[in-house]
């Protein structure tokens, strides 16, 4: 579980291009969302789909994204649980 | 009728324009077919995390737009009119891209969002929080004159005090290897390259941003007035004298009257005959200025040479760099600028010192 | 007082017909032009609002050579920007001083993708490099039409000919033209299909405007062109008088690159500006023809906005984006030609597909054909970067 939350905090920066932005500086139960890191729902969209592409999880609804994406901490826990890759 | 001034601007090109005096630093590079930017430091103009999902061409748009608002000390404007040619190119090449190699899967939105051609006027509008008109024009070597044409119309009839105007290119990597191909961009072997008596096809190729803050007041800032802008789908290359004279008269001028031309030459054997039938005949004892060997060739460049235009009429003086002939005149009042792209989207601009 | 800027011709090709009659048979008779995608090979299965013809079949029908570079949005453009002039009676184009502004999103984006790699290996297809470009359509129609003036081309997304038509009217009001010929033209590309898709606001069958259990748009393509003509040329010409162009508005939403604000302020000043332009109120007002692209957020942006600018007494609206698909720059354009269908005609298009009410609020768009007198229609397109266009159109 830690080297996965470890994983999706590089993978975000990445991802979203968050310069500046060390893994160390994200807590696992930090919002991802308004005032956490900050981020949007474009953001969201680019999560949902490396959560299809990396993980082989397919969210039919944006709106499911909401929960998933609370924190690392509850985005690690969806993943561990429905991982399919 | 309400008069339309330039109050402000700002340029990120290939030579060093965002912090410098007037082409106090300049750089002619006969080398490359490509110009790159001398970029500016994008930290001072936008916050990392706004700076994050955009493209160079709308931080340039951004930085560029920022340098006019400053020096023109304007926080609300009535419009935001941009004109682009090919539009957010990068974005639109990385969306494009991923598509193809996967297969239509596994694609995220931001390239996509970003590949529309309003994305630059938008941003702007997203950062300024301004809520007005914002238009973007699209027409290859116009694109830049359909948004002044538009602002002037804003602030002569319709009520608009400042108008925030601006043209942007940036290229990408596809996009100029398809330019190379088809023969818009020289040859490598073509080297070493030149605009004025070029015997090669083609041009060198480049990008930028230049924005222009107009408004219907005058100010200790204001470059000059602008006093006419007109466009043409297609002119031959016997027709442009007379159009030109037509549209001095409209504005109760003569070829004696202008001071200065700013003449479009890229250095394009098939099409800079435009130019140098105008430079020997009409034009031949007035003062003549070329520029695209220091910005490139792209489809706002022209954008670029109002804004050497405009420095002209605010020192008054033409710069030994960018002069086509030795002639000079004791004063620059009337200018204007004459530029086309392939024998198509021709454009005079008029501007005038207040 | 001037009625506004006289509309004499129009012109169109969408995926509920080939000319503004059949556009109009479609409407009435509640057909929908929405099928499964054929033109356009790509992996997902959708459906779209696709012009049955072949490029190649388009290319005959112009009378083109095989060897033409032109990309499908251009032809599309061709068509209807040459039925318009047709139908305005033009038959000297330089006669007055005269211009096109069209509008587009993809450009020859649809030969692009085709010839992204293919470039690289064969030179069999580089005409179409040039093709790319937004300003290469204009030229071609207006190269088409022997128009020799002010051409240009504006492109804002999903608001472009919204705002083609504006900057026409604009020209003509402000004595810089005599004519104007307004409008835009797109095409379905794999390019636009995916980034809707990426944008999770894709509907896998019909969309269903301002229903509570939409999903998302169908993408369309199409072209509409409008002739605009000043009083002058009206008068001087005897000319018919379609309908007039009485107002219009742009305004920014300044909220998110592609989202809507929640209360839809960029709509609601846009249609703001085109009352003040006008000098209508919003009782003057009989039909909207609305956005409604029935993806979540816009539907319920738009759907406050008019409460915001109507109150309680919002008139008939209806989206016709379940006919058409979104015809992205090219569905102000096809909108505003059923704008004037329906002030020739007084009639009020169904909104197809509606079942279940929003629960955000009261209104409900009109979803069975109406007869009434119709005066004044407003029409509302929103684009990407928080773009926001009305227009106003009156009767003639």
């Amino acid at each position: 579980m830690e080297a996965l939350k470890q994983e999706l905090k590089e993978k975000i920066i990445n991802i979203l291009n968050l310069e500046d932005i060390t893994p160390e500086d994200v807590n696992d139960n930090d919002p991802l969302f308004g005032d956490g890191l900050g981020l949007d729902s474009i953001d969201a969209l680019e999560l949902i789909v490396m959560l299809d592409k990396d993980y082989g999880i397919k969210l039919a609804d944006p709106k499911e994204g909401k929960a998933i994406f609370q924190s690392i901490e509850t985005m690690a826990a969806y993943i561990s649980e429905k991982r399919t890759k | 009728m309400k008069k339309c001034y330039i109050n402000g601007t700002g340029c990120v090109s290939a030579q060093k324009t965002v912090d410098t005096a007037f082409l106090e630093e300049i750089v002619i590079n006969d080398t490359h077919n490509v110009l790159e930017l001398a970029l500016p430091n994008y930290k001072d103009f936008i916050s990392p995390v706004a700076a994050r999902r955009m493209a160079k061409g709308v931080k340039n748009g951004i930085v560029a737009s920022a340098k006019a608002i400053q020096e023109a000390g304007v926080q609300y404007f009535d419009a935001i009119i941009t004109g682009t040619g090919m539009g957010c190119s990068v974005d639109s090449e990385k969306f494009l891209k991923a598509l193809l190699d996967n297969n239509e899967e596994f694609l995220t939105p931001t390239s996509f969002i970003q590949s529309t051609h309003n994305t630059v006027g938008a941003q702007i509008a997203l950062g300024l929080q301004c809520k007005a008109y914002n238009f973007t024009y699209v027409n290859g070597a116009v694109s830049f004159e359909s948004a002044l044409i538009d602002a002037k119309m804003q602030l002569e009839d319709e009520d608009a005090h400042t108008v925030l105007v601006g043209g942007i290119e940036e290229s990408a990597e596809n996009t100029l290897e398809f330019l190379k191909m088809s023969g818009a961009i020289k040859a490598t072997s073509d080297v070493p390259y030149k605009v004025l008596g070029s015997d090669t096809p083609g041009v060198v190729f480049s990008e930028g941003a230049t924005f222009f803050v107009l408004a219907d007041t005058q100010q200790e800032t204001t470059y000059a007035q602008l006093t006419d802008v007109a466009i043409y789908n297609l002119l031959e290359p016997d027709e442009v004298a007379a159009k030109l004279k037509a549209f001095l008269k409209n504005n109760n001028l003569t070829v004696n009257d202008l001071d200065a031309v700013v003449l479009g030459f890229n250095g394009d054997v098939n099409y800079d005959s435009y130019y140098t039938t105008l430079a020997n005949t009409l034009f031949n004892t007035t003062p003549q200025v070329y520029y695209k060997h220091l910005s490139g060739e792209f489809n706002t460049a022209s954008a670029f040479g109002l804004w050497v235009a405009s420095n002209v009429i605010k020192l008054q003086h033409i710069p030994q760099a960018i002069k086509v002939n030795n002639l000079d005149r004791p004063q620059y009042k009337n200018i204007l600028l004459y530029n086309q792209y392939r024998g198509q989207d021709h454009s005079f601009t008029l501007i005038s010192k207040c | 007082m001037s009625k506004g800027v006289a509309i004499t011709g129009m012109g169109i090709i969408s995926a509920i017909g080939n000319t503004v009659q059949e556009n109009y048979n479609a409407l009435i008779q509640g057909k929908t032009g929405i099928t499964p995608i054929e033109n356009i090979a790509t992996v997902h299965k959708v459906t779209v609002g696709e012009i049955k013809q072949t490029n190649q079949q388009l290319a005959e029908s112009l009378g083109l050579p095989a060897d033409n570079n032109y990309s499908r949005t251009a032809m599309l453009g061709v068509i209807a920007v040459k039925q318009a002039v047709e139908d305005a009676g033009i038959t000297n184009i330089n006669e007055y001083a005269t211009g096109l502004i069209s509008a587009t999103s993809v450009g020859g984006m649809d030969m692009t993708e085709r010839f992204f790699y293919d470039y690289f290996e064969s030179d069999e297809n580089h005409r179409y490099i040039h093709a790319h470009d937004a300003g290469d359509m204009s030229q071609k129609m207006a190269e088409h039409l022997g128009l020799k003036g002010m051409v240009t081309t504006i492109s804002t997304a999903c608001s472009s000919a919204a705002n083609a038509i504006m900057l026409g009217a604009r020209l003509i009001k402000s004595g810089r033209l005599d004519r104007v010929i307004v409008g835009g033209t797109d095409a379905l590309s794999k390019f636009t299909i995916n980034g809707f898709k990426t944008l999770m606001i894709f509907s896998d069958t019909y969309n269903t405007p301002f229903d509570n259990d939409r999903k998302g748009l169908n993408l369309g393509e199409a072209a509409a062109y409008l002739v605009l003509e000043s009083d002058a040329v009206v008068k001087a010409q005897n000319k018919k008088v379609l309908a007039y162009v009485s107002g219009y508005g742009n305004a920014n939403d300044a909220f998110h690159q592609t989202a809507s604000s929640e209360n839809g302020d960029g709509a609601y000043l846009a249609m703001q500006k085109a009352f003040k332009v006008s000098g209508l109120e919003p009782a003057d007002i009989d039909y909207i023809n609305a956005h409604g692209t029935a993806t979540p957020n816009n539907d319920l942006s738009e759907g406050r906005a008019l409460i915001r600018a109507f109150g309680n007494t919002v008139p008939d609206f209806s989206s016709t984006k379940p006919f058409t698909g979104h015809t992205l720059a090219a569905a102000a354009a096809i909108e505003a030609v059923y704008s004037v269908l329906a002030l020739q005609n007084n009639i009020v298009y169904p909104n197809l597909n509606f079942k279940t009410p929003m629960e955000e609020f009261a209104i409900v768009p009109q979803t069975v054909l109406k007869e009434k007198e119709i005066n004044h229609v407003l029409s509302n397109s929103f684009g990407f970067g928080g773009n926001c266009s009305t227009l106003l159109f009156s009767k003639s």
